[in-house]
């Protein structure tokens, strides 16, 4: 880690400079509009060598996959293979245009077409598009989708969508964007749907259910025929959140066991980059009476030639062109390198390398749930009076790895949610379960390094409280 | 097996250790019945053979790398300096989450920070978040912020001449309420805006390339008690007063224009900035400057209680991401072109889209429709634009867009977009070409 | 964590405190405490006329934001400008500085239909 403080761009700005050489005018210069010319551009003014020293050091004042062991509970930080950055930087790829027309992008159009024959199969599914952009973007589509279909059924008065308590965080505020409002279903003693409070809750108003599975609590749902099942027979239909797929590619296709339509989120299983935030890609799979509902344009292939078209029924667009391309080429490369055998390789050793830290942590961080669990599991930090789960989470980082999901999911209480994925090493495990471990001893006995924590950053714990009352969103020297 | 690290005795010794005889056995909680289908899926390729078979299907496109390109219509072709990927494409930078662990990731939340306050000047307003996935869903999230604001009010006023795909984006993000979505033609300012309506959208440009001043309108639209909502386009704002200058409350852009390649139009940058009164109200992700306990400066994620995850289904948008790599791109773009810079880019952008401008209209049977424009411009022509396009393709140059791909009856349409890529002989190439397309 | 004796309260734990022809409303101590250190709260104008029930403003900590909801009918007739540079003083003195908007009520005697000092500890479990 780069401990120095590193100046902002306009700390580093010199009048008169220009960070890139650029070619002067072949043409004659036109006249402005007059009533419209800019005065002034406070922009900073640095030199190439300035701009490349400050953007390097700053990428060394993170943590990331590349440089250390990122168990984060729910997120999937797998190893992003550098084979997928080759296959994107394709000047084939980086150089077309979205409008350019079908007979100039027949290889893009190949390649989203695979893509989601691809996908389909693996989730079971009748039919994929590509468009959404995350994974709220293709739960947002899911939603939308539902309603759809529900108003063709002339049932467009079921307004009322089902959230187990275990969900994740999005849902609500996507069910608000398509119109419906949410009751929770709270969880039973095993951690799965508690199918008493179900049956309760399902009257002629429900529209449909939202499950996670595995659920974030990082267990499989048992029940999930059986519920799936109950909601199609009260009328509703269900959703499936794919975020935690990596526990299911080659083991589960949810399409073919009661899940109408759901997203993938391919900046997770399927290896594509997290890029610090973005950008993702929130496939949205549908089996076949959902089908015609899904966002378009997609991908076909008529008479050897691929073309673009729109389902039957679309909800419409959700952004503009294709979705995520450059995302796309490099969750195809990793399928198309994995094969069947390979991804169910990945969910087996997810599952196996997810088990094995809960069995060697669980003596120590005591767990709410104890069966066996899929790709994640979900501790407790409260490990010593006076220690809480943040003060776990900030020692890790001086150890050296990055800290797990914390605080959430919300039914656990001091949660601390641990996924490994399948691309770390026993060796890793191994030293991660040895600074657990060293961690809850210093609790008891020198607890003070664990509120202090971390020392080893560029900068300690921030007051993001003083933040969020003034806060300072942008630089203003 | 690629990308698993462990050897057959590492499973051994784990299953040991969990007690399990099998890695199937910790998969009991999955329906039997259901369990380990057989996936038909091509068979797994190795890492050259994959690249190979990629790289094959990429050399089927044609773009601008192989062909003279003057199409632009929301997606553009400039020059990205070499740092720009090769330092966003740092393994520190790319394979980071989302900062949510602040003391290891003040690499990101400067960068984004610093995003933030470039952008923030040039769109001339005081915030901007730290992005959505493109310019057509930051257009919508905006109007939908400015319809939550008041929900009495319900209807959004949208130009004609916008980009339909923005228009139809718009339309599915309101599928769900109950929002007249009605539009206008010509000047922002004359638009009507009334009582009725909960903000007021112009394009700066529109679609077409027409660039009209803002100040009216914004002030029609704040009479009104509506917001004013401007898409603009980023680089042309290195050039050409600020919208928040004047007058708009609400600044969108798509920004792949700042330092992103065209990818087939994705990932794109939704940029989207506001005045300080709305900082509250906007949706997505903001990194605010911090201060730890030895007063050193760092960067925090902060008014988180906007979002999803707080909110819940209060929340203003359900958004939980953003264009991390994109933005970072556009970061590092801004940073190394700097005032000068973007403003030499944008002024080549303006003088030989002019240059061009003013060719083409000379041509017999073409017309330039714009009366000002900065790098694209709405041209009549003499025969359908779509046979000018597919004539032109033979000779390796694409013109510019039919307008007939989203409007039947505006067969007759080419818009043209000209940036600091395109030479002066390659201006004169497209148009010699056009002239004998139309013969 | 304490409850002012002369007030009354909603099951959303807001306070109501009669002072004159007005009621003064907040949020009790108990829950400034839930929501943890606040930083912004933004309130409805003066002069607005707000059911019972109704949202009169949000409240936001750095982990949590919550809505606000009108303890009785009535207009909004003051709202308290300080919160908007100090808002911790909604944690610091959730009683009296800490106070967010008074209300002309439409009847004083809605008063009688929130919960009383010892009921509301009680629901809060603070005997």
């Amino acid at each position: 880690m780069n401990l120095s403080p590193e100046p902002l761009v306009f700390e580093l700005s010199r009048p008169g400079l220009v960070g890139c050489s650029l070619p002067g005018s072949d043409v004659p210069p036109a006249e402005l509009p007059k009533n419209l010319v800019r005065a002034n551009l406070d922009l900073p003014e640095l030199d190439e060598l300035t701009v490349v020293r400050h953007f390097t050091r700053l990428s060394q004042k993170n943590y990331s996959i590349d440089t250390h062991f990122y168990p984060l509970g729910s997120c999937t930080m797998k190893y992003n293979p550098k084979a997928n950055e080759a296959a994107a930087a394709e000047p084939g790829w980086k150089h077309i245009h979205p409008l350019a027309g079908d007979s100039e992008t027949q290889g893009a159009l190949e390649l989203l077409y695979k893509l989601q024959e691809s996908l389909a199969e693996i989730g079971g599914f009748d039919s994929v598009s590509l468009q959404p952009a995350a994974g709220a973007h293709g739960e947002l589509a899911g939603v939308l989708m539902i309603r759809d279909c529900l108003k063709a059924r002339g049932e467009g008065q079921r307004k009322k969508m089902l959230i187990p308590d275990s969900a994740h965080g999005t849902n609500p505020a996507s069910c608000t964007m398509a119109g419906f409002s949410t009751q929770t279903i709270p969880s039973g003693k095993d951690g799965n749907i508690d199918i008493k409070a179900l049956e309760a809750a399902l009257d002629d108003s429900v529209a449909g259910i939202m499950i996670t599975n595995p659920n974030t609590l990082g267990l499989f749902e048992r029940n999930i025929t059986k519920i799936a099942a109950m909601v199609h027979q009260a009328g509703g239909l269900v959703y499936g959140d794919g975020a935690n797929m990596n526990a299911l590619t080659g083991v589960f296709q949810p399409g073919k066991s009661g899940i109408d339509v759901m997203h993938f989120n391919l900046h997770k299983t399927f290896s594509t980059p997290h890029g610090g935030g973005g950008p993702g890609a929130g496939m949205v799979a549908a089996v076949k009476e959902l089908a015609p509902f899904l966002p378009g344009p997609l991908a076909r292939r008529r008479a050897g030639k691929y073309e673009l078209a729109m389902p039957e029924k679309s909800i419409g667009r959700l952004k503009a062109f294709y979705g995520n391309f450059g995302v796309l080429v490099r969750a195809y490369c990793y399928v198309r390198m994995q094969g069947a055998e390979g991804l169910r390789r990945i969910a087996e050793n997810s599952v196996l390398n997810a088990n094995y830290l809960r069995a060697r942590l669980e003596k120590t961080y005591k767990l709410k749930y104890t069966r066996p669990c899929m790709h994640e599991f979900v501790a407790m930090g409260d490990v010593a009076p006076g220690i809480r789960t943040l003060d776990i989470a900030k020692r890790l980082i001086d150890y050296g790895f990055h800290p797990p999901t914390i605080y959430f999911p919300l039914i656990v209480p001091e949660a601390l949610m641990i996924e490994p994925t399948e691309t770390e090493s026993k060796k890793t495990l191994d030293g991660f379960v040895d600074a657990m471990l060293s961690i809850a001893a210093e609790a008891k006995t020198a607890p003070e390094l664990l509120h202090a924590a971390p020392t080893t950053t560029p900068v300690g714990r921030l007051d993001e409280v003083a933040a969020a009352r003034s806060p300072v969103l942008c630089f203003r020297g | 097996m690629p990308f698993i690290p462990n050897a057959e005795s590492d499973r051994e010794e784990m299953l040991q250790a969990i007690g399990k005889r099998s890695v199937e056995e910790l998969f009991s909680d999955v329906p039997a019945r259901r369990r380990f289908p057989k996936l038909k899926l091509p068979r797994a390729l190795s890492e050259q053979e994959v690249l190979r078979e990629i790289g094959a299907m990429a050399a089927k496109n044609r773009g601008a790398d192989k062909v003279s390109w003057f199409l632009g219509a929301g997606i553009y072709n400039h020059f990205i300096p070499a740092l720009v990927p090769a330092l966003a494409s740092r393994g520190e930078f790319l394979t980071a989450y989302t900062p949510y662990q602040p003391e290891v990731s003040q690499g990101t939340l400067q960068a984004i920070f610093e995003y933030q306050s470039m952008a923030a000047r040039l769109f001339g307003v005081s915030v901007v978040n730290a992005s959505h996935y493109d310019g057509a869903t930051a257009l919508a999230e905006a109007a939908l912020m400015a319809w939550k604001l008041d929900e009495g009010r319900d209807k959004i006023l949208l130009p004609e001449d916008l980009h339909p795909e923005y228009k139809a984006v718009l339309e599915t993000y309101f599928s769900s309420f109950d929002v007249e979505i009605a539009g206008y033609r010509g000047a922002p300012e004359d638009a009507g805006v009334d009582g009725r309506c909960a903000c007021l959208v112009a394009g700066y440009p529109c679609f077409s390339g027409e660039l009209h001043g803002l100040g009216r309108a914004a002030e029609r639209a704040h009479a009104a008690g509506a917001l004013f909502i401007v898409h603009a386009d980023p680089l042309m704002c290195a050039l050409l007063e600020s919208p928040g200058a004047q007058g708009a409350d609400i600044v969108v852009a798509e920004g792949q224009s700042l330092g992103n390649p065209m990818n087939f139009g994705g990932p794109g940058l939704g940029m989207m900035g506001a005045t300080e009164k709305l900082m509250r109200r906007m949706p997505g992700r903001i990194v605010g400057e911090a201060r730890d306990h030895d007063g050193r400066r760092g960067f925090v994620l902060t008014l988180t209680a906007r979002e999803q995850h707080i909110r819940r289904e209060k929340a203003v948008s359900n958004i939980c991401s953003n264009q991390g790599l994109v933005m970072l791109q556009s970061c590092i773009y801004m940073a190394a072109l700097g005032a000068g810079g973007m403003r030499q880019v944008a002024s080549l952008c303006y003088d030989k889209a002019h240059y061009a401008a003013s060719l083409i209209d000379g041509l017999e049977g073409f017309r330039v429709r714009n009366r000002s424009f900065f790098k694209e411009f709405l041209v009549s022509t003499p025969v359908p634009a779509q046979t000018i396009v597919d004539k032109l393709a033979r000779r390796k140059i694409m013109p510019g867009l039919a307008l007939s791909r989203y409007d039947s009856a505006r067969e007759k349409e080419l818009l043209v977009c000209v940036t600091e890529l395109n030479g002066k002989a390659e201006i004169d190439h497209l148009v010699a070409a056009l002239k004998e397309a139309a013969l | 964590m304490s409850v002012d004796a002369k007030a009354r309260y909603a099951q959303s734990h807001e306070y109501a405190r009669q002072e004159g022809d007005l009621v003064v409303v907040g949020i009790s101590d108990h829950a400034q405490d839930e929501l943890g250190d606040i930083v912004f709260v933004e309130l409805k104008e003066a002069g607005k006329k707000l059911e019972k029930g109704q949202v009169f403003g949000t409240i936001e900590s750095v982990k949590a934001a919550s809505d606000l909801y009108m303890p009785l009918s009535g207009s909004i007739a003051e709202v308290n400008a300080g919160l908007q540079a100090d808002p911790a003083l909604v944690n610091r003195e959730p009683y009296s500085g800490g106070w967010m908007i008074k209300i002309k009520p439409d009847a004083v005697k809605d008063l009688e239909a929130l919960l009383d000092a010892k009921a509301y500890a009680s629901l809060v479990g603070e005997e």
